[in-house]
């Protein structure tokens, strides 16, 4: 009942147009999400789960502590426009920056362990980049998140656009994320993409072909981590804020719940596993206060019917019916 | 086709692809191979026998770089390796197959081999960029150490999805793959029925003419048939070494192998 997971060594068709599907799909989702802020989340946390699952889904690494890359993109962008006022692009960048860094110490430091322990390092490490931003109040703002960040308009060259207004934040928002998107489905055809498939089949087989086991290993958490980033610094320009949640440990659960609801080891079910965990948050909380019990039983009944998540499911049958 | 051997060489020559040197390995207090010194000369098939215990195991890892010594030198065409990471040695030529079957299961059957091929081609190793599909050579030669073993009408097959000896056919491919100056081979046959041990036979046999084989197995009958030279190991020590008919008559060997009956494991 297995079917291949790889990538052929010729993309196929579903590889060559699953990022114009999901632009396509982003592009129209303004107007038939229940609403604009719904819509830019999706992106966002889309975007986030996509970096997550890069590392989780691809090479067979589970890591508990993602939100320290997403918070460092977040807070690298926010302190960079509300401290020092740079520009929001130069802001993305050091935001971007600040991720990829951070996921290199981070990843050199927890790849020497393996299975839960890996997880549990992680974890322990994203742990202590929150106590220090809790801490850092002077830069960080603390408890009370950063504030005073908000970006009005962007200039881009002759160009002043209205980040005010919500359509014009989510193309812009959405223009990131395609090109995100487009850069890793590229990297994952890529010789690159094969070898951290390998990792993740057999570690010890894949260092005796002759890979360094340990180096692929960190350059995929750094790649992780700045997707991850990326996400952080463009939901620091969404909110004008970043709130101290954005580092806690619950939105490293997060990226767990989005890969697998949606289904880890695919490209795109990532991004619908965080469209579905959204939909249902944004649903259920407006009639019920309860409503994380409603997700917390979907998800478990999704793990127990679905392990491979609601778009790898789809997948998997469409390769079973071929073979 | 086979050359004469002179009996029990040891010393390297010009034609020596790889040396051990007085290679040994402790365990903490237990000496698991002590003073080995073998010369594997180009071109040949070279079996490694000895009863379970005899530090063959041991032997391999530390050949295949999966294990460092604790004293003595592995020299590949004259260079001393011995200390290298078990990948550098894969870079270098060495390829090893695994006696439990250790293949990539989820990829198919020729993206077991092609990411094998990948990993000792530089460019296409370090490529985050370009498509799997840009590296043609690759994909051609994956397709070719698949044919060698009868197994490109399977090459799309998962890897997990294939029958006990295709499997273990594919992991001969894997290790055929990036043309390496030397083939190490860990117990080929093991777990197979006798007619899968016949084919898996002819097929090293047929490898074996245009390369360096090193080969290591515990059923001695298997090998007399096969290697051009067989290398005794006993207790972590080199016994004898010499043509199959040289070992077939040494006393030594006689008393603790061949003596031994046919107890053995497989």
């Amino acid at each position: 009942m297995t079917s291949a997971r790889s990538e052929a060594h010729e993309p196929t068709r579903a590889q060559r147009w699953r990022v114009p599907l999901v632009a396509a799909v982003l592009a129209v989702l303004p107007w038939i999400a229940p609403s604009q802020a719904l819509a830019v989340n999706i992106l966002i946390y889309g975007l986030y789960a996509t970096g997550f699952n890069l590392l989780f889904g691809y090479m067979g690494l589970l890591s508990f502590g993602h939100a320290a890359f997403l918070g460092a993109g977040a807070y690298g962008a926010g302190i960079a426009l509300a401290r020092f006022g740079v520009g929001w692009f130069g802001a993305i960048a050091i935001g971007v920056a600040a991720s990829g860094l951070l996921a290199v110490l981070i990843g050199a430091l927890s790849i020497r362990s393996r299975g839960i322990y890996f997880s549990m390092v992680t974890l322990a490490l994203a742990q202590l980049v929150y106590y220090v931003a809790f801490q850092a109040e002077s830069w960080t703002g603390g408890e009370n998140g950063l504030r005073g960040l908000t970006v009005s308009s962007l200039r881009i060259g002759p160009l002043s656009l209205n980040f005010l207004d919500p359509t014009i934040k989510y193309y812009v928002i959405f223009g990131f994320v395609t090109a995100a998107l487009w850069a890793i489905s590229r990297l994952l055809n890529s010789p690159f993409g094969a070898t951290i498939e390998a990792i993740r089949e057999n570690e010890g087989r894949a260092q005796a072909c002759g890979y360094d086991v340990r180096r692929m290993k960190l350059m995929a958490f750094t790649l992780s981590g700045l997707v991850c980033g990326l996400a952080g610094a463009l939901d620091a320009l969404h909110l004008s804020i970043v709130p101290i949640d954005t580092l806690y440990y619950q939105t490293s659960g997060l990226a767990v719940m989005m890969a697998l609801l949606g289904g880890a080891g695919t490209f795109l079910g990532p991004f619908v596993g965080a469209a579905i965990f959204l939909l249902i948050e944004d649903s259920f909380s407006l009639w019920t206060s309860h409503w994380q019990l409603f997700v917390g039983a979907i998800f478990i009944l999704a793990v127990l019917f679905l392990p491979r998540g609601a778009w790898g499911t789809l997948v998997a049958w469409r390769a079973d019916r071929r073979a | 086709m086979r050359q004469p051997v002179p009996p029990l060489e040891s010393s390297a020559s010009a034609d020596t692809v790889l040396a051990a040197e007085g290679l040994g390995k402790r365990y903490g207090g237990f000496v698991a191979l002590a003073d080995v010194s073998v010369a594997f000369t180009r071109g040949r098939l070279t079996a490694i026998i000895g009863p379970n215990g005899a530090g063959k195991s041991t032997f391999f890892a530390l050949l295949s770089g999966a294990a460092t010594p604790s004293s003595g030198r592995i020299r590949l065409e004259g260079a001393d390796i011995a200390g290298q990471a078990q990948f550098r040695f894969a870079r270098m030529g060495i390829a090893r197959s695994y006696q439990i079957t250790s293949l990539f299961p989820e990829l198919t059957a020729h993206e077991n081999v092609r990411v094998a091929c990948q990993a000792v081609h530089a460019p296409a190793r370090r490529d985050l960029w370009r498509g799997r599909s840009h590296y043609r050579a690759l994909v051609e030669e994956a397709d070719a150490a698949l044919a060698q073993v009868g197994l490109l009408a399977r090459r799309s097959r998962p890897a997990s999805r294939l029958a006990h000896g295709e499997q273990r056919a594919l992991e001969i491919a894997v290790a055929l793959a990036g043309r390496p100056k030397l083939l190490l081979l860990d117990e080929p046959t093991a777990g197979m029925s006798p007619e899968e041990t016949k084919e898996m036979m002819d097929l090293i046999a047929r490898l074996a003419t245009e390369r360096t084989v090193l080969l290591v197995e515990h059923k001695m009958k298997l090998v007399m048939g096969l290697a051009e030279r067989i290398v005794v190991l006993h207790q972590g020590r080199l016994l004898a070494s010499g043509s199959p008919d040289d070992i077939r008559v040494h006393p030594e060997v006689r008393r603790v192998y061949l003596g031994e009956g046919r107890s053995g494991r497989g």
